[in-house]
């Protein structure tokens, strides 16, 4: 317990509990817009008040309100990318690095297409063929996550499967899916953990741009991104807006890669390049 | 090497077809394409008219051949907004592009090299401390917020640059910063951990025994070796300079490609998307493949190798 990461995982523990408990922990409404009280500086600004600490926007919200509630959306989309895109990854790798041969080579080319070219472009075209919402974006992240998960996983399988276990089981007459399911999979779990913590900061920064291009969650749903552009037009007269945000984006994203970096020094020193 | 490029030219060939039926079947994906290719207050004629044109009561494949003979023609429809054919758009915003995106590069590698080989040399020394620091900060910040803080101190407070638009040099300095950070946290990591691996190896070792100064082991033996991963991952770095110029000319409402993809997503203009995303994909394979060829020019094992 010594060389626990205190502070990343004072920071993550922070933005679960915002985004666990967000509506019980304010009074105010994330979406119900309260003109007369628009515009107000935090607390410390000359104008501001305790009532809203992190001030309100131009339609009167307040901002921390506004925080738990995105602090809820970062962490439904980044649970779903990464059960869906690690999941697939995960799978391919696997299958890709167990089954070998034309396959592997088959869908390795896949893979290093996948990494060649800039996701974001799927992902914006998604959102104006599919329409914005969670489905899209989920479809839109894992797209980015999956080839990662996959080469990495279907790396590390090339080495479990030489393993003298593997070739007993053959020898005993195992299913190939049965060889994959109890002896491969287990043996590959610590470095798909490390993996789906090192990209959480990818996920959110990833549902934070999608968000701030107009792409993301739509409005009035709170995402960190979409306050962050929301606040943009604004940014000499109420910097509060746009900058709050854009604080607790860095620094979620930072404990969640400093967390990841000491995960997987602990569990998988190998992956030290990633 | 011409085997080599032959290989890498097939590569990217198939990539540029596996994109384009991506984008196709993506504009089928939601119901008749014509909805998205049209504006709203388009007439029934105009319908017609473009049914008529992109084949759209012909099967699917038969549309995917007009699609493509159109696409290859340089036909990719017009925008809604601008209501001018979408390739000269594209082709009149490429130049605002190309004048940030190498800024923000050569800002990285003037960054990124000498801090990367310094703090391999010093490992765990004060450079190497306070570049992992960046480096760190420089991939947790997203490009769209530094680039607002960036206006907010040195436009809003301090009043020293513009916060938006092109112009003289002063223009461009926020941008390049904001674009050029994301790239040097990545070479900055990528540089230090290959040189340290290159100052471990056995040429290295008999370069000092030989009694090679330490300036020519250092420029001459490690970092042409330890340039090679950085164009390695060249294709994660893409990715993230296109996602990066999209935000950052949002941010700074620059007239280049990336405003105008961001452009088409808020006004719905399909028919700019599309085009912008098969263009971008056709000049990232461009450059990809001339990535390759540099590649097998600074490594011999490639160059050489038949």
């Amino acid at each position: 317990m010594r060389n626990l990461p205190w502070i990343p995982l004072t920071i993550i523990s922070v933005m679960l509990f915002m985004g666990i408990f967000a509506p019980f922990l304010t009074s105010y409404s994330p979406i119900d817009q309260s003109l007369p009280d628009k515009l107000l500086p935090p607390f410390w600004e000359e104008g501001g008040s305790i009532k809203h600490l992190f001030g309100t926007d131009i339609f009167g919200r307040d901002v921390l309100t506004r925080l738990y509630h995105g602090a809820r959306v970062s962490l439904i989309v980044t649970a779903l990318a990464l059960l869906v895109g690690g999941g697939v990854g995960l799978l391919i790798g696997i299958v890709s690095g167990y089954v070998g041969g034309r396959l592997d080579s088959l869908l390795m080319r896949i893979v290093d297409a996948a990494l060649a070219f800039p996701t974001i472009l799927f992902a914006l075209l998604l959102a104006v063929t599919m329409g914005q919402g969670l489905r899209t974006i989920i479809i839109a992240i894992s797209l980015l996550l999956w080839a990662r998960f996959a080469r990495v996983v279907r790396g590390e399988v090339l080495a479990v499967k030489e393993r003298d276990y593997v070739a007993l089981a053959k020898v005993h007459g195992c299913s190939p899916a049965r060889i994959m399911a109890t002896h491969i999979l287990p043996n590959v779990l610590n470095t798909f953990m490390v993996l789906l913590t090192l990209h959480v900061g990818v996920v959110i920064v990833a549902e934070a741009s999608l968000s701030f291009l107009g792409a993301g969650i739509p409005p009035p749903t709170p995402s960190w991104g979409l306050m962050v552009a929301e606040g943009r037009g604004k940014i000499s007269s109420a910097w509060w807006l746009s900058l709050i945000p854009g604080v607790a984006i860095t620094l979620v994203v930072l404990a969640f890669n400093l967390f990841g970096d000491w995960l997987r020094d602990r569990l998988d020193p190998k992956l030290r390049q990633l | 090497m011409r085997r080599y490029i032959l290989q890498r030219l097939w590569q990217g060939v198939i990539l540029l077809v596996l994109v384009t039926t991506i984008v196709f079947f993506l504009g089928r994906l939601t119901g008749n394409p014509a909805d998205l290719m049209l504006p709203e207050d388009a007439t029934e004629e105009d319908r017609q008219a473009l049914i008529e044109t992109l084949g759209l009561d012909a099967p699917i494949h038969e549309q995917f051949i007009i699609f493509i003979s159109n696409a290859v023609r340089g036909d990719l429809g017009d925008s809604h907004r601008y209501r001018t054919p979408v390739v000269e758009i594209f082709f009149s915003r490429l130049p605002n592009t190309l004048m940030i995106v190498p800024a923000a590069m050569i800002l990285a590698i003037l960054m990124a090299v000498p801090l990367g080989i310094l703090s391999a040399l010093r490992r765990g020394g004060l450079i190497d401390k306070f570049s992992g620091t960046i480096a760190v900060l420089g991939i947790a910040t997203p490009n769209f917020w530094l680039g607002m803080v960036l206006i907010y101190v040195f436009s809003v407070q301090l009043g020293w640059l513009p916060s938006a638009r092109m112009g003289g040099f002063e223009h461009y300095v926020l941008p390049t910063i904001t674009l050029g950070t994301f790239l040097v946290a990545g070479f900055m990591r990528l540089i230090r951990s290959s040189m340290l691996d290159i100052l471990d190896s056995e040429f290295v070792k008999l370069a000092r025994i030989k009694g090679m100064s330490e300036t020519t082991v250092v420029w001459k033996h490690c970092l042409r070796n330890a340039l090679i991963p950085v164009l390695t991952l060249w294709g994660v770095f893409m990715g993230g300079l296109v996602t990066g110029a999209i935000v950052t000319e949002t941010v700074f409402a620059w007239p280049g490609i990336g405003r105008l993809t961001y452009e088409a997503v808020i006004f719905r203009d399909y028919p700019l998307l599309q085009a912008v995303i098969l263009m971008d994909a056709l000049l990232i394979l461009l450059i990809n493949l001339m990535v390759d060829i540099l590649y097998a020019y600074i490594d011999p094992r490639i160059r050489l190798a038949e």
